[in-house]
């Protein structure tokens, strides 16, 4: 590789935020100050690209945005060209690559938050900090749908530091850095912080917390996130011991005979999955936990996550138990930073103990788990786009076939499974298949104009109308958004919550996302934020998903103004070559909430 | 030479219900070449590994989902295929009004046919529909780059980089809509790590990378390939000996091109073999 770099010097504080996750260089050949010593010999580079995205974390979230000079000096330390590292740190929307405001307040625009004010609160803010771009800007969906309208502060130093603001008001927003951090825990001051201020307890989205009978939802709000021994005293790693009697196959064809299918919204069997993986001759495999929760109204496994982190590490031992594998990677969206803080805490707790490492529990299996932070792209959530973010590219999704348990990570046989999913592992192995099978959980993300929104768990079979009359609906419900932005509307509320169920009425399940609608909330904006937040997150590969995101959001915005039956049929054969003819998800379900709701809302009529 | 291959066992495809043999490994489009059909390309590169970004050339895959790349999704035994089916044409008219009203298409070799063709009409979506449009970037004397022409093919930054050139001197920057090839933080080209080779010109689909002298001829209205006849050669710098292509109006050479089918270059050349013939 011939690489040639521009002779942009990073800052100290630069360098030292780029070192504290590489190490010091070891010489001038990777970024090092060169001395004659460098001289007498050639090095050879060795590739270290999949620390791209972590060094990059490193500049933005020690200094707020990434320079030229340290754009470079993590070029030379990792042997990435210049112009691919660019390419990559301009995908995430986390990152700036101009200078910025240390503090900047990402303001939730999507659909929870604009169901519940979303937009007063950002011409609030406007009014108080001027135009987005600078110390605030808008953010797509921030996973807090429960306590909406929501906002995030994240702020650049040493250490990073996050605040919540959820229900946000302008006013405390407003504060100057100072006085919002004030009330932050020490980042010296010893002991784990698994805290972020402005974030609230269990009970606040977790309506259910503290009732029997619950499987996934058990631990959130009895026990404390940061103790392994509670986590242990409530039967904790029993799955582990119960996975390491059965092996490696018994594990699967429980698994298999469970009938679990893959919680992240495409419903594939995870059992077929991990046997697909485990048969698979190419070594290593890989197990990529795919955190990466970002569809709008999704706030699931960031519930589990922060109230459960031990389960999720549990879980993901078990499957690379069950799959062979030795290493696998948490990929976590970057707007989560209690979760973050707290899985963290979990995997060197895990690996403290003997849970993670090496020879585990003595039964000379060996494990690890790698945290890695998005930076702000919904994509990244796809299974294969997961894998060039992680090892240092664009996060654009790849073309399948060849499929991850093929060809994932790395080119090696992978298996990526969604948080909700590999949790359920637990009390399949802890009960067995057959009596899992005869009450299987299942999470939804409740929200907009209920009661008491938040995380529900119910077992397949229940009806929309149950789960809202758990949540109580405030005012004349109009509509329920089932699925997320890439769902679609429903008014029948006796549709079964299960796959077939949903399937049958035109809908999905997807992320178990339930937004539920009344009548004062401006459809036809609720519709503009969707063909947006599309177009936002559309990575620019391929044409159909590229261009016709944009020609939706334009048609959509004369629709509002005026129905045409032009424009109509436009949408329609757009919308329809999205779904056909584009590589990945994305832009295969981007019409089909704008499509339910102009068919079974009658919008534009 | 013709470098011989190791012999591959042969799999039926049906395209559009005609059976066709083609070997393992070859694509759905190898098989609808095979079988005398025209499917539209623009992303394909003969010397590079499909991207399948375009989606022009998207075939129905019979018990698939959605439609498929027929550029880079491999031929299996009994696929069935069809090319001219209504949902296929139907998004390759889509496709195309799409990249004809975002993209300026007036120098893309068949875009016109094509157009036509499927019945494409990019005007729908309105005068007011966002494009691409900017400036052309002229700041070297060797080519130009007119990104509102640019399609985001990926062909030129996969040249540039780890399938010939190893040069990456450019790559994809941004997201969606706003995507760009962008050399590092936007520099200028002569200040980018650009060897001039001039590999990204040779697979650009559409011109939105071509000569100076090209540009130049097309902003002055002397352009004119009619009136142009192309040799081929052999390079006269080095012992490589790699084939030229000039191409030539007026007795004047106005670019130079490599065949693709040279075993040895693939239709890739250093600066000197397409930028210096100045002494000729």
């Amino acid at each position: 590789m011939d690489i040639r770099f521009r002779d942009a010097e990073p800052s100290e504080e630069e360098r030292a935020a780029v070192d504290a996750v590489l190490g010091p260089p070891a010489s001038g050949w990777e970024g090092g100050a060169r001395s004659a010593a460098d001289l007498r010999f050639a090095a050879r580079s060795e590739p270290r690209r999949d620390l791209l995205l972590p060094a990059l974390h490193a500049v933005n979230d020690r200094v707020g945005w990434i320079s030229e000079g340290a754009l470079d000096y993590v070029c030379r330390r990792l042997t990435v060209p210049p112009a691919e590292a660019y390419g990559v740190a301009t995908f995430y929307s986390l990152f700036s690559l101009s200078p910025r405001p240390k503090r900047v307040l990402h303001v939730c625009t999507d659909l929870a938050c604009q169901a519940k004010g979303g937009q007063r609160l950002r011409d609030q803010v406007e009014q108080r900090l001027g135009p987005p771009g600078g110390s605030w800007q808008e953010s797509p969906c921030l996973g807090l749908c429960e306590r909406a309208p929501a906002a995030l502060a994240l702020e650049a130093g040493r250490p990073p530091r996050a605040e919540v603001y959820a229900p946000a008001d302008a006013d405390e927003m407003a504060r100057t850095p100072a006085d919002a951090v004030a009330g932050a825990p020490s980042p010296d001051g010893g002991g784990p912080h698994l805290d972020v201020p402005g974030d609230a307890p269990a009970v606040a989205a977790v309506p259910q917390a503290g009732q029997d009978g619950l499987v996934l939802l058990r631990r959130a709000g009895r026990v404390d996130p940061g103790s392994l021994d509670d986590y242990r005293a409530t039967g904790g790693y029993l799955a582990l011991r119960r996975a390491f009697e059965l092996g490696p196959a018994g594990v699967i064809r429980e698994v298999l005979d469970s009938g679990l299918v893959g919680r992240g919204g495409a419903a594939f069997p995870t059992g077929r999955k991990w046997d697909a993986t485990a048969r698979q001759p190419d070594h290593p495999h890989y197990l990529v936990c795919n955190a990466d929760e970002s569809e709008p109204g999704t706030f699931k496994d960031r519930v589990l996550m922060e109230n459960d982190p031990y389960a999720l590490v549990e879980a993901m031992t078990v499957a690379a138990y069950a799959t062979g594998c030795p290493k696998g990677y948490l990929y976590l969206r970057g707007e989560y930073p209690r979760a973050a803080a707290r899985l963290r805490h979990a995997i060197a707790t895990a690996r403290a103990r003997g849970l993670l490492g090496t020879d585990i529990l003595g039964k000379g299996f060996s494990f690890d788990i790698e945290l890695r932070l998005g930076a702000g792209a919904y994509l990244c959530g796809e299974e294969t786009a997961i894998f060039n973010s992680i090892e240092g590219y664009r996060g654009e999704p790849r073309s399948k076939p060849p499929f991850p348990v093929e060809k994932g990570l790395f080119g090696k046989p992978t298996v990526v499974n969604n948080v909700e999913t590999l949790v359920n592992v637990l009390p399949i192995l802890e009960r067995g298949a057959p009596v899992y099978a005869e009450a299987e959980p299942k999470l939804f993300c409740v929200s907009g104009a209920v009661e008491r929104p938040g995380v529900y768990e119910l077992t397949f079979g229940a009806t929309l109308r149950e789960l809202l009359e758990l949540a109580g609906t405030t005012g004349t419900p109009r509509a329920v958004l089932l699925g997320g932005a890439a769902g679609a509307f429903v008014t029948d509320l006796d549709i079964p919550l299960t796959f077939e169920g949903t399937r049958n009425a035109g809908a999905t399940l997807g992320s178990g996302v339930v937004l539920v609608l009344d009548d004062t909330v401006d459809l036809k904006r609720l519709i503009l934020r969707i063909a947006a937040f599309f177009r936002d997150e559309s990575c620019g590969q391929c044409v159909p998903c590229r261009v016709g995101t944009v020609r939706q959001e334009e048609a959509l915005h004369r629709l509002s103004r005026r129905v045409s039956h032009e424009d109509l049929l436009l949408l329609r054969e757009v919308g329809r070559t999205m779904r056909d003819a584009s590589i990945c998800g994305l832009g295969q379900t981007a019409w089909n909430a704008v499509e339910s709701a102009i068919d079974r809302l009658g919008v534009y009529e | 030479m013709i470098p011989l291959q190791p012999p591959r066992r042969l799999i039926d495809v049906q395209i559009d219900g005609e059976t066709v043999r083609v070997p393992e490994g070859a694509t759905i489009l190898d098989a609808c070449r095979a079988a005398g059909k025209d499917v539209p390309t623009l992303c394909y590169g003969d010397t590079l590994t499909p991207k399948n970004a375009c989606r022009v050339c998207v075939v129905e895959v019979e018990g698939a989902r959605t439609l498929a790349p027929a550029c880079s999704r491999k031929a299996e035994a009994g696929m069935k295929v069809g090319t001219g089916t209504e949902r296929a044409r139907h998004s390759r008219k889509v496709v195309l009004e799409l990249l004809g009203s975002s993209v300026d298409l007036s120098t893309t070799p068949r875009a016109a046919e094509w157009t036509a063709e499927y019945g494409a009409d990019p005007a729908r979506f309105g005068a007011d529909a966002a494009t691409v449009a900017q400036p052309a970037k002229v700041d070297n004397d060797l080519y130009v780059r007119d990104y509102s022409k640019c399609i985001l093919c990926y062909k030129c930054v996969d040249a540039c980089g780890d399938q010939w050139q190893n040069t990456f001197a450019i790559a994809v920057a941004g997201r969606g809509f706003d995507a760009t090839i962008s050399t590092e933080f936007d520099a200028p080209l002569t200040d980018s790590a650009c060897v001039y080779c001039g590999n990204c010109v040779e697979v650009c689909p559409t011109g939105a990378l071509s000569f100076r002298t090209e540009f130049d001829m097309r902003a002055e209205g002397t352009w004119d390939e009619s009136r142009q006849s192309e040799t081929t050669t052999v390079c006269s710098y080095c012992g490589v000996g790699c084939n030229l292509t000039l191409h030539v109006q007026d007795n004047k050479i106005v670019k130079v091109t490599s065949p693709h089918d040279n075993p040895v270059t693939k239709g890739n050349l250093c600066v000197k073999g397409r930028f210096g013939y100045g002494y000729v």
